[in-house]
């Protein structure tokens, strides 16, 4: 084949050279729903931290996270582009739809990477540009091309990239890793695993036709409800541990208890109920209860701070 | 050696404009965010800095 056949091919299937995306397929490729909650985390840890920094500068850096947090995403779609056409909850994202070829969508998430990063580095501090890029790269690397298809432990290990942005806000404004920031990493890595169990519970069978060993697809439903209490009773003294540590007020410490017994409530409940639709209501209810959890904890941090109550 | 041209739908001239705006949009607020980043970092200092 001469190079003008080949060429005159590619012209007659100018369609799949891709160029086809639109603004908001470009968009749905950050995973907006993921970006809220990162940005929502990333600005707790950057107002708790001490020390000043410009409105502006804070508001960039945010901003850098939230696009880092976006490039993860999607270079996940690119990467995951095989299973997300089987699983119902992502066969309409943009790239097994048909409107984003995978190349363009590796291009964005690297250009938004790369970008994100430095820019970061130049407004911020570079301790927080390289923790940025470490959440980028677990994210990308160890957790979307290694441990999803490999073990049952994927969400557990690889929920560390979803928690580290409130580490990286505190450090855009201190420059270093505290146990405050650490605290607050926790809070989401115990969080992650109670939180996309329900919703594997409730999904079992999107997991198993696309091979992704989620823990009820390896280990069964029964072992799943087991891990899940265990996460849960975890969370309790952990999502208390910022009023331990003297970072919070007492009504913090007694709504941040409330909170965590009524998730492990919520998460008994899904381990009593194993049979039929009520499963997979009550598995159903933990994840969306989940989401307000992780909303109000950090949300309450937050009002604390502004107000001054610590 | 004959030049053909992909010829594109509505559908797909459409779309290519409205990226071509959002890139521009992103170009122009990028230079105004690093116009207002360098002064807020330097503030008056940076008719002081050393040539």
């Amino acid at each position: 084949m001469t190079m003008l056949d080949q060429t005159q091919g590619l012209h007659e299937n100018a369609t799949d050279l891709g160029g086809r995306g639109s603004v908001s397929d470009y968009i749905a490729l950050l995973k907006p729903r993921v970006m809220s909650l990162v940005v929502f985390t990333a600005a707790v840890g950057l107002v708790m931290a001490p020390g000043n920094q410009h409105p502006f500068l804070s508001f960039i850096s945010i901003l850098c996270i939230a696009v880092g947090g976006g490039a993860s995403g999607a270079l996940n779609m690119w990467w995951d582009a095989d299973i997300d056409a089987v699983m119902t909850r992502t066969k309409k994202r943009p790239i097994p739809a048909g409107k984003i070829t995978r190349q363009e969508a590796f291009a964005f998430g690297m250009v938004l990477s790369f970008g994100s990063v430095l820019t970061l580095g130049l407004v911020a501090n570079w301790m927080a540009a390289g923790l940025l890029a470490f959440t980028i790269f677990f994210y990308v690397v160890i957790y979307t091309m290694w441990l999803k298809r490999s073990t049952p432990q994927n969400i557990v290990i690889g929920g560390a990239a979803g928690a580290l942005p409130p580490m990286v806000g505190w450090a855009a404004v201190t420059g270093d890793v505290t146990l405050v920031s650490i605290a607050l990493f926790m809070i989401t890595f115990t969080w992650t695993p109670p939180h996309f169990w329900a919703l594997a519970l409730v999904k079992n069978g999107d997991y198993q036709d696309a091979g992704v060993p989620m823990l009820p697809v390896v280990a069964g439903e029964t072992a799943t409800r087991h891990q899940i209490v265990l996460y849960s009773l975890l969370l309790l003294p952990v999502g208390m541990a910022p009023y331990f540590l003297g970072f919070a007020s007492v009504f913090y410490g007694v709504g941040s208890a409330i909170l965590g017994l009524v998730f492990l409530g919520y998460a008994i409940r899904v381990w009593r109920v194993r049979e039929g639709d009520g499963a997979k209501k009550t598995a159903m209810s933990l994840f969306k209860f989940s989401l307000f959890y992780l909303m109000l904890i950090f949300a309450g941090l937050l009002i604390e701070n502004m107000i001054g109550l610590v | 050696m004959s030049k053909q041209k992909a010829i594109l739908s509505d559908e797909q001239v459409k779309t290519r404009r409205g990226r071509s705006v959002a890139l521009a949009v992103t170009l122009g607020v990028l230079v105004a965010m690093f116009y207002v980043i360098t002064i807020v970092k330097l503030g008056p200092g940076i008719v002081d800095r050393p040539l």
